[in-house]
């Protein structure tokens, strides 16, 4: 099911200049978005009025969209149900992942953010979502997190690159609830600023693509939620503890 | 506990609100013995500043004494303390450079923040939910994160208004006048001659300038800043304060100007009257008529400083004047912490007593009426201390 990690590669000019009109859509998504869009056309050539006007837009934009193989909606959402050409992490062979990529300045020394990294059983500390992570030798793991509703998923996963202060890539295992992978690299910021990182995540969501796009008009933005999971390790290890006001006095209605 | 809490613009209610706990392991508690009303309050008593919650505890001006902390607190039961209103770790890379007010990891509202401002600043007391949403000082107790570093134990020699304008008001004036990089022979202009600006001038004569001219249009605030703080002063409603200045500095403007009023400037004249409507159909957040006069005012080369709160936008901002001039335009929020220990000397050297700008001493209960007559400026109010 997992093609084995490749190594990060850096997003070339031609690549972002790509990325406005490439594919983005897979073949089977393409093929239905043709016949939906083609059933709507029909559909609103018979009904004509306002409705018809409506739903032949609708049907036209489907068609338009299945023969670009492009959707203007996940660009927009930062969706690829096409496998990108430039994402870092390709353990997922699966052509639906979602990736995230976030960066932060952490001033402390880059073995010490390591090395809270590296023991993945601190991470629930900061990522909201996980519910607990237990090592099981240093290379292998359990991981549990919360998912919408109420409900848990939970996965094995195992360090596929380790460089110390400076790289750890992960990847679940086969048979995971989600399937994931993730690169968290460690730079040595320059005139003592302590420590640059870059994490990339890549995910196929549960419920599927669609369960993305319905995460994500909910407000379930998975870019910003790694920037606050990055932002509370920050201030973990900076401040040592995460500012909140929940819990304080207010005045009532 | 009795807290004095914000419920719309122009309501702010005594409740009775639950006691603060510790949430953190660098908190303390803290008995409030005195806190004040800053105009920045006044801010959110118009509903200026976005970001307000119905039964958000106001104040960031107070002290007291600490009466519980977290297990990572270096301060204990007991201590006298003055606290800063801006929140910081003193870990990050902001506070290791003395920029206290930008901390990195004190805000917890600092994705909303991102979105307007691009970064987000560190967190204040009482001050919206863009600065954290922290329950403020106007209380019986509050709780005081990052307490380690956010709190200065206070000589018995100093009693309490006296080190009580330490939270904010004379350090936001002292740097105001810092930042205009005065030197010897200078002189500075002071617009707005509110408690801040009383500070402004007497830091400006502190750090060497010659003359300081200050401008408001209340004879009280004028009077103040004449006999207090050994400033010319100017009336703005009695006479044209650009020519004023010009005939006063031989033609050449001021070496530096202080804007000490902010986004609720009043001002007269056509200037005024526009941003009074944008402001009122929501076209314009503040209204920068101090701040378009400091720049016209200010001699080539000189600095700009602003120690008046800005929230949004702002129109008609003179900035080929600025650039034309080669201005420094020098801003942003007190960075209290670095100012703690060097004004505490001044006053324990009685080079200064802050407690000069206190007009009037109430109870908590009374704070509801001391937020309208600090507002509308009744009784010469300048600044209203209480007492929980």
């Amino acid at each position: 099911m997992n093609t084995p990690v490749t190594a990060l590669t850096t997003e070339s000019a031609a690549h972002r200049r790509r990325r406005d009109t490439h594919v983005n859509i897979d073949e089977v998504e393409r093929w239905a978005s043709l016949v939906l869009g083609s059933l709507l056309t029909v559909y609103a050539v018979s009904r004509g009025g306002r409705v018809g006007m409506v739903t032949g837009a609708a049907g036209g934009m489907l068609i338009y969209r299945a023969a670009r193989g492009h959707s203007t909606l996940y660009q927009a959402l930062g969706i690829e149900s096409e496998p990108s050409h430039v994402a870092p992490v390709m353990s997922l062979a699966h052509r639906r992942g979602v990736t995230v990529r976030r960066s932060i300045a952490i001033n402390k020394p880059v073995d010490e953010v390591y090395a809270f990294w590296r023991n993945f059983e601190n991470l629930p500390r900061f990522m909201r979502h996980l519910e607990s992570v237990t090592c099981d030798g240093p290379q292998k793991s359990h991981w549990v997190a919360r998912a919408p509703a109420g409900r848990r998923v939970s996965w094995d996963a195992e360090v596929v690159d380790e460089q110390p202060n400076s790289r750890i890539a992960w990847r679940s295992l086969e048979d995971a609830d989600v399937r994931n992978a993730g690169t968290v690299e460690f730079e040595r910021a320059p005139g003592g600023r302590g420590t640059n990182i870059r994490v990339s995540l890549s995910y196929v969501p549960p419920g599927g693509k669609v369960g993305a796009v319905i995460a994500k008009l909910f407000g379930e933005e998975p870019g910003q939620q790694v920037h606050e999971d990055l932002r509370r390790l920050k201030q973990l290890l900076e401040a040592g503890e995460v500012p909140t006001v929940a819990g304080q006095p207010r005045g009532g209605a | 506990m009795k807290a004095v809490c914000w419920y719309g613009p122009g309501d702010v209610r005594v409740t009775r609100v639950p006691e603060p706990a510790i949430l953190n392991p660098r908190d303390a508690i803290v008995r409030v013995t005195r806190t004040a009303i800053c105009g920045s309050d006044l801010h959110l008593f118009g509903g200026f500043i976005p970001g307000m919650k119905s039964g958000d505890i106001l104040g960031h001006e107070f002290m007291g004494e600490v009466v519980e902390v977290g297990k990572d607190s270096t301060l204990r039961r007991g201590d006298r303390v003055v606290v800063p209103f801006a929140i910081a770790c003193g870990r990050c890379f902001f506070c290791q450079r003395e920029l206290w007010a930008l901390c990195d990891n004190s805000n917890p509202s600092a994705p909303t923040l991102e979105k307007l401002y691009g970064y987000a600043g560190g967190g204040v007391f009482g001050y919206s939910h863009l600065y954290g949403g922290y329950a403020g000082g106007q209380a019986e107790y509050v709780r005081v994160p990052f307490a380690d570093v956010g709190a200065l134990p206070v000589p018995e020699s100093v009693d309490d208004e006296q080190a009580l304008f330490l939270s904010d008001i004379f350090p936001t004036g002292y740097m105001a006048a810092e930042n205009c990089n005065i030197q010897s022979g200078d002189v500075v202009a002071v617009w707005g001659c509110g408690p801040v600006g009383q500070f402004a001038i007497r830091s400006a004569f502190m750090l060497g300038a010659e003359r300081v001219i200050a401008i408001d249009r209340f004879p009280e605030r004028l009077h103040m800043a004449e006999s207090q703080g050994k400033a010319e002063v100017l009336n703005y409603e009695d006479l044209d304060v650009l020519d004023e200045i010009n005939e006063r500095t031989g033609g050449r403007g001021p070496d530096a100007c202080i804007d000490a009023v902010g986004m609720e400037a009043h001002g007269t004249g056509v200037s005024a009257f526009y941003d009074r409507a944008k402001q009122a159909v929501k076209l314009e957040t503040d209204r920068p008529t101090a701040l378009r006069e400091a720049i016209q005012a200010c001699r080539k080369g000189g600095t700009v400083s602003i120690p008046g709160v800005y929230g949004g936008v702002v129109d008609k901002l003179p900035l080929g004047a600025a650039f034309a001039k080669g201005l420094t335009l020098r801003m942003g929020q007190t960075h209290v912490h670095r100012y703690l220990r060097p004004l505490l000397g001044r006053i324990e050297r009685a080079e200064i007593d802050p407690s000069f700008v206190i007009t009037h001493r109430m109870t908590l209960d009374d704070a509801p009426h001391g937020y309208g007559m600090f507002r509308d400026k009744d009784d010469e109010c300048v600044k209203v201390v209480l007492r929980p």
